[in-house]
């Protein structure tokens, strides 16, 4: 029995990186933050696995409080922004999406096997998943750079928490509560900044192309 | 080779060509139906066959013998694959003939005979739908094979009745390998079988057909052969994806007697199959031409990650 669930972890850890494939390979904004409010419940499936096998009470905890979070109020937020903003289509990436599959399957191949002698050392039961919350976290870093607009890149900075944050489950069983509420509060904190930011830029710049920033003085 | 061995190849044989029209007739009822309309019925995809059977056969004065043959070899494909892949039991005496990569190479066989049959006569729409046919075959071969071999790392060998086996009666396990399988095992089986965010099988719109521009050149009985043909090509790859994600309820070599309950067991899950291909279709947008590399490729980009994830989790 006990197998079977530390295989339901390293499934829903498979699920977070399907979902980060899916996020990267994705071309419309209001798929992207449905995918990224799945990968938010793929975390709580595996934060919540992970605290009914170990018994870390303070796991539910923090499982609660993604499933807040990241699964109805952020996407919530974002949806609002994009729905004001008006950016519910395209995303411009700045190389074709194949090129960037590609350069994926090398991070995760690099994921993979910086991971394996640290996980030799671990003794928990998600020991293995390490290296799949890496490779999220690299998929998830290169989805914020080869973006142009904002509103992808905030997302491919929120799934980058999310891999942080399973990273930490997996490897750790979890930060002390008191540190898990604190960056909650920042991601929380951030996003609203992130939104005002965005109508500013847009503002400014009347687009949301990230490019614009990169003028420092007015021609 | 046992008697049971010879009765349950032979039984798999004349399944896999009896049924393969009415799954085909099954989708396509189910697609019209999600559509709002109400359908040719299930056994059309026979009266079509019945008909041109008893049709005359037309060919073009420039046809060489080659474009005669080539619906013979691409049925004979078909069915040797249908032979080998175990849908019903795990004995079967044909299966060493092939093993998970030859399969590949059977249906790799049976599409370079079709575009160069399409090729043959120097229509335009001929090459050019022998062409797109190339694109997509050379893009999801190595998606099927890297699937496939996710499933042979799984049970350590290439041979697909030790898959089955090895998945089916061992004890339960999840593996997040095959979940990554199980998804370009799809997108492949979508674009090889000429479904729709790929190709459309009911139209005949130059700009977008692949299959049916292939086969714009044949008639009479080569006809009903190539869409036997593409009936049993289907009804294959779903037999994979069952045998390989779902292999539960296919007969274990030393059990003669489940195979009377493997039959209900593998029409119903063919029936599910099929329903959910036509809801998937019905759900999606056929996507253009150039889109379909992408496509491939995150289904190539899924099953490598599969195959990394086994090696990384161990299970």
């Amino acid at each position: 029995m006990n197998a079977l669930i530390s295989q339901l972890v390293n499934l829903f850890a498979a699920v977070m990186l399907i979902l980060a494939f899916a996020m990267l390979s994705q071309r419309r904004v209001i798929t992207l933050i449905h995918l990224f409010a799945m990968q938010g419940l793929a975390v709580v499936g595996a934060t919540t696995v992970v605290a009914y096998v170990t018994h870390q009470h303070h796991l539910y905890y923090s499982a609660l409080l993604t499933l807040v979070l990241k699964v109805f109020l952020i996407p919530f937020l974002l949806h609002r922004v994009i729905d004001r903003l008006n950016v519910k289509w395209d995303i411009e990436t700045l190389f074709n999406i194949p090129t960037q599959m590609i350069v994926g399957i090398g991070l995760v191949i690099f994921a993979f096997n910086v991971s394996l002698p640290i996980a030799r050392f671990s003794e928990t039961i998600s020991r293995g998943t390490l290296g799949i919350a890496l490779a999220c976290l690299l998929l998830s870093f290169l989805m914020m750079i080869t973006r142009a607009k904002a509103v992808p890149q905030v997302v491919g900075f929120l799934a980058m928490e999310n891999a942080l944050f399973f990273a930490a489950t997996s490897a750790t069983y979890g930060m002390p509560m008191v540190v898990e509420l604190g960056i909650a509060l920042d991601v929380l904190v951030g996003i609203l900044i992130m939104g005002v930011f965005m109508f500013q830029i847009r503002e400014q710049f009347e687009s949301l192309d990230i490019r614009h920033l990169e003028k420092l003085k007015e021609d | 080779m046992t008697l049971s061995g010879l009765l349950s190849q032979c039984l798999a044989l004349v399944l896999a060509l009896v049924l393969a029209p009415l799954l085909t007739g099954w989708v396509n009822q189910w697609r019209a139906w999600l559509q709002n309309r109400s359908g040719p019925g299930l056994l059309q995809p026979y009266r079509m066959l019945h008909k041109l059977f008893n049709k005359e056969s037309v060919l073009a004065e420039s046809a060489s013998p080659f474009f005669r043959a080539a619906p013979y070899i691409i049925f004979g494909c078909m069915t040797l694959a249908c032979a080998i892949i175990p849908m019903l039991s795990t004995d079967l005496p044909l299966s060493i003939a092939a093993d998970a990569i030859a399969l590949v190479g059977l249906f790799a066989v049976a599409r370079v005979f079709l575009s160069l049959a399409a090729m043959d006569i120097g229509t335009s729409f001929g090459s050019l739908g022998a062409r797109r046919e190339m694109l997509v075959g050379f893009l999801a071969e190595p998606a099927l094979l890297a699937v496939l071999f996710t499933a042979s790392l799984i049970a350590n060998s290439t041979a697909l009745t030790t898959i089955v086996t090895s998945l089916a009666h061992r004890e339960f396990a999840i593996y997040p390998s095959l979940a990554f399988a199980g998804i370009a095992f799809t997108f492949v089986s979508f674009a090889e079988n000429a479904r729709v965010p790929v190709d459309n099988p009911a139209t005949h719109l130059e700009l977008t057909m692949i299959h049916e521009a292939l086969i714009l050149e044949y008639s009479g009985r080569h006809l009903a052969l190539i869409e036997w043909a593409a009936s049993l090509k289907l009804f294959a790859y779903s037999c994979i994806g069952l045998a390989i994600f779902f292999p539960w309820g296919i007969a274990e070599a030393e059990a003669p007697l489940a195979l009377i309950f493997a039959i209900p067991a593998l029409v119903s899950k063919l029936a599910i199959g099929g329903f959910l291909l036509a809801l998937i279709e019905t759900l999606s947008a056929k996507m253009r031409i150039f889109r379909v590399p992408e496509f491939l490729a995150s289904a190539f980009m899924l099953a490598v990650i599969g195959m990394l994830v086994h090696l990384l989790l161990g299970v």
